[in-house]
C-alpha cells in the first residue's frame, strides 16, 4: 500500500541534494570547524555558507544566525537566555497561550528563578490581539515572546504589530517561527523582532539543525558554557553535517518559496473546503485566512482523534492530533483549550501538513478515506448517539 | 505501533456495538473530558448475559477495551462477568500502553455498572431513589477521584499520579480541575490568574 504522509509538521524528509550536501562532512570533509589546520577550515568555511544560507532564508546578516540543535533549543536559548541576559531591568515576561511547550515551559522554568510570567489570552481562531499584549506589558518586562505561526492549528500570529508595541514599551521580542521559516517569507526586519527560531526538519532539513536569529547587540546568557563556538553565545563543537544539510535547506526553501506556497494552498483549500462537505458537524481549527498554506486542522465532534488516526493509519495515512488520547500526558491540547474549545470537541482534533511532493492524488485518497471512518467511528459513539436523540425531539 | 496486535484487531473489528433499546441494565462510566467514555447495555435472561451491547468515545485502547470485555461477558452468570477486572481485560488484550491502563481501561467499570442497574432494577429499588444514591456516590467521587481519569486521589496533590495532570483546587466550586486551563472542568469558572499563570 503506498503511504500518504500528511504530518509534515512533525517530520519532513531531506529535500533532494540536502543529503548529498551533508555526506562529504561525515568522512573526508570530517574536521573540527575550530581547528587551525586546512582540515578544521574546509568545515569552518562550510558552516560560515551555511550560516549565511539559513540568514537569507530569513533576511539577517550571517553573524545574527546562531546554530543549535533543535527548534526547542532555539526557544529555550531565546527566552530563558533574554530574560535572564536582561534580569537587572525587569523579571517579568509575556508569551501568549498557545506557545509551543518549548517557551510555555521555559517561562515557567523562569518562574521558578523569581520571574513573574503573564500569558496573552488568544480568540477562537488562536490569534493574539496585539492589544492585549499593550496591556499587559509593565515596565519590569524584559522580554515579549509570540509565535509566528502555530503549528496545530495553523493560525499566523500579527508578530509586526505585536513586536512594535512590545519595542515601544521598551521589551525585546522573540518569535517561534519554527512552524512558519521555510514555508512562508520570513523577514526579521520587516518583524520587527529581537529574535527569532527556526528549524531545518520544518523544511526538508536535517532533524537536529536548527537556529536562532539574534539581532546585532542583543546577547543572551548562554544555555550551554564551554568554548568558543557560535561567538560563545552556543558553545559545544559544531555538528558540521547537520548545520550543511540546513544551509542546504534553506538556500532550497527560498528558491522554491512562492511556487510552494501557491502549491500548497491549492491543495490545502481542497481540504479546508472538502473535508467539511463531505463530513458534517466537521469545521476548521485555526484561521480560515491568514493560515501557514500547508496546514489543514479540524474539529471533528463525536470522535477522538486517536481512533480517527488509528484509523486513517491502516488506510495508509499519516497524521497528528491535539487530542489529549493522542498525547503521551493524555492531556488535551493546550492550544484549543486556550482558544475556548471545550474538552469534548478538542478530543477531536485533526490535522494534516503537506510537503513539496504532495499530490492531488494524496487528497484524494484522503478525502475518500475520511468520511467512512468517521461514520464508523460515530456509529460506535455514545456522544453522537446522544446527539440525534436529542436531534430527533 | 504503540498497540498489540490483539488491540489493533478488536480497534479493526470491535465486537457488540450499538445499543439495546430493551436492556435490562444500562452502565455509563468515564467523561470526555479524560478522552473515554463507555455505555454498556446488558440483557439478563436466567441469571446469565444473553446480550451485551456498548458504545465508546475514545482512543484506541479504549475501544478494544469494551470489544474484549463485551466478549469475555457473553453468555457468563452474573458472579462470572463480575469477577471479571480491568487488570484482566487488560491481560486478555496483550496488555496496553502503560500510560492508557488507568484512563482507558474502564470497560469492566462500565459492565459491572451495567449489572448494578439490573440489579437495583430487579430489588425494585425505585429510580428516585437510585438516583439519588447514584448522585451521592458521584459527590464522593469528586472529592476522592481526578476529574480526568477517575483514578482515585488521596486529597491534596498538586497532581494526579495516574494521568499526570496537574490538579488545583477550583476557587469557585472547591473541585479539583486541571491547574493549566482557562476554566474549571466541573463548573466552567475562570481559573484565578494565580493559577493561569503558574
Amino acid at each position: 500500500m503506498k503511504r500518504v504522509y500528511l504530518d509534515h509538521i512533525a517530520a519532513t524528509p531531506l529535500a533532494p541534494g540536502v543529503l548529498e550536501a551533508m555526506l562529504p562532512f561525515f568522512g573526508e570533509r570530517f574536521g573540527n570547524a575550530q581547528s587551525l589546520h586546512s582540515d578544521g577550515q574546509a568545515a569552518a568555511e562550510a558552516v560560515e555558507e551555511a550560516r549565511a544560507s539559513v540568514a537569507r532564508l530569513v533576511n539577517a546578516s550571517p553573524a545574527e544566525i546562531i546554530f543549535t540543535s533543535s527548534g526547542s533549543e532555539a526557544n529555550n536559548l531565546a527566552v530563558k537566555g533574554l530574560a535572564q541576559a536582561q534580569r537587572a531591568r525587569g523579571n517579568r515576561i509575556v508569551i501568549s497561550a498557545v506557545e509551543h511547550p518549548s517557551v510555555l515551559n521555559a517561562a515557567k522554568s523562569l518562574e521558578k528563578l523569581g520571574f513573574a510570567v503573564t500569558l496573552i489570552p488568544v480568540d477562537g481562531t488562536a490569534t493574539v490581539d496585539p492589544q492585549a499584549v499593550a496591556r499587559a506589558l509593565t515596565k519590569d518586562t524584559v522580554l515579549v515572546s509570540v509565535m509566528l505561526a502555530n503549528a496545530e492549528v495553523g493560525t499566523i500570529e500579527p508578530v509586526a504589530e505585536i513586536a512594535k508595541i512590545a519595542k515601544a514599551g521598551g521589551a525585546l521580542v522573540h518569535t517561534d517561527a519554527i512552524a512558519a521559516a521555510g514555508n512562508i517569507p520570513v523577514d526579521v526586519r520587516a518583524l520587527g523582532v529581537d529574535a527569532l527560531s527556526l528549524a531545518g526538519d520544518q523544511f526538508s532539513g536535517p532533524k537536529g539543525a536548527a537556529a536562532l536569529f539574534l539581532r546585532k547587540g542583543v546577547r543572551p546568557l548562554p544555555l550551554i558554557d564551554g568554548g568558543v563556538q557560535e561567538s560563545g553565545r552556543r558553545a559545544g563543537t559544531e555538528n558540521v553535517p547537520a548545520v550543511v544539510g540546513l544551509g542546504k535547506a534553506a538556500d532550497l526553501a527560498l528558491a522554491g518559496l512562492a511556487a510552494w506556497e501557491e502549491k500548497a494552498r491549492t491543495l490545502r483549500d481542497r481540504l479546508l473546503d472538502e473535508l467539511p462537505a463531505r463530513v458534517p458537524r466537521v469545521r476548521v481549527s485555526g484561521d480560515r485566512a491568514r493560515r501557514l498554506p500547508h496546514q489543514a486542522s479540524f474539529l471533528v465532534e463525536f470522535v477522538e482523534g486517536e481512533a480517527m488516526l488509528l484509523s486513517l493509519d491502516m488506510k495508509g495515512i499519516a497524521v497528528s492530533s491535539g487530542s489529549a488520547c493522542s498525547s503521551k500526558s493524555l492531556k488535551a491540547s493546550h492550544v484549543l483549550l486556550a482558544m475556548g474549545i471545550d474538552h469534548a470537541t478538542a478530543q477531536g482534533s485533526i490535522v494534516f501538513s503537506l510537503i513539496e511532493t504532495t499530490t492531488g492524488e494524496d487528497i484524494d485518497a484522503v478525502l475518500e478515506a475520511f468520511p467512512p471512518i468517521i461514520d464508523r467511528l460515530r456509529k460506535m459513539s455514545p456522544l453522537y448517539t446522544e446527539f440525534l436523540k436529542e436531534n430527533a425531539r | 505501533m504503540i498497540y498489540s496486535d490483539k488491540v489493533m484487531e478488536h480497534f479493526s473489528n470491535p465486537r457488540n456495538v450499538g445499543v439495546l433499546t430493551d436492556a435490562d441494565g444500562i452502565g455509563q462510566v468515564g467523561n470526555p473530558v479524560c478522552g473515554d467514555m463507555m455505555s454498556f447495555y446488558i440483557k439478563v435472561k436466567d441469571g446469565r448475559l444473553s446480550d451485551i451491547k456498548f458504545q465508546t468515545f475514545g482512543c484506541g485502547a479504549a475501544i478494544a477495551v469494551s470489544s474484549m470485555v463485551s466478549e469475555m461477558a457473553m453468555g457468563k452468570t452474573l458472579a462470572e462477568a463480575k469477577a471479571i477486572t480491568n487488570e484482566k481485560v487488560a491481560e486478555e488484550l496483550g496488555g496496553l500502553p502503560k500510560n492508557k491502563l488507568h484512563c482507558s481501561n474502564l470497560g469492566a467499570d462500565a459492565l459491572h455498572a451495567a449489572i448494578k442497574d439490573f440489579e437495583d432494577k430487579a430489588a425494585g429499588r425505585t429510580k428516585d431513589a437510585g438516583a439519588a444514591a447514584a448522585g451521592e456516590t458521584e459527590e464522593h467521587e469528586d472529592e476522592c477521584c481526578c476529574p480526568y481519569c477517575d483514578g482515585p486521589l488521596e486529597g491534596m496533590e498538586s497532581a494526579c499520579h495516574h494521568c499526570e495532570i496537574d490538579l488545583v483546587e477550583c476557587e469557585a466550586c472547591g473541585k479539583y480541575t486541571n491547574k493549566n486551563d482557562p476554566t474549571c472542568v466541573n463548573c466552567g469558572a475562570k481559573l484565578g490568574p494565580a493559577a493561569a499563570t503558574k
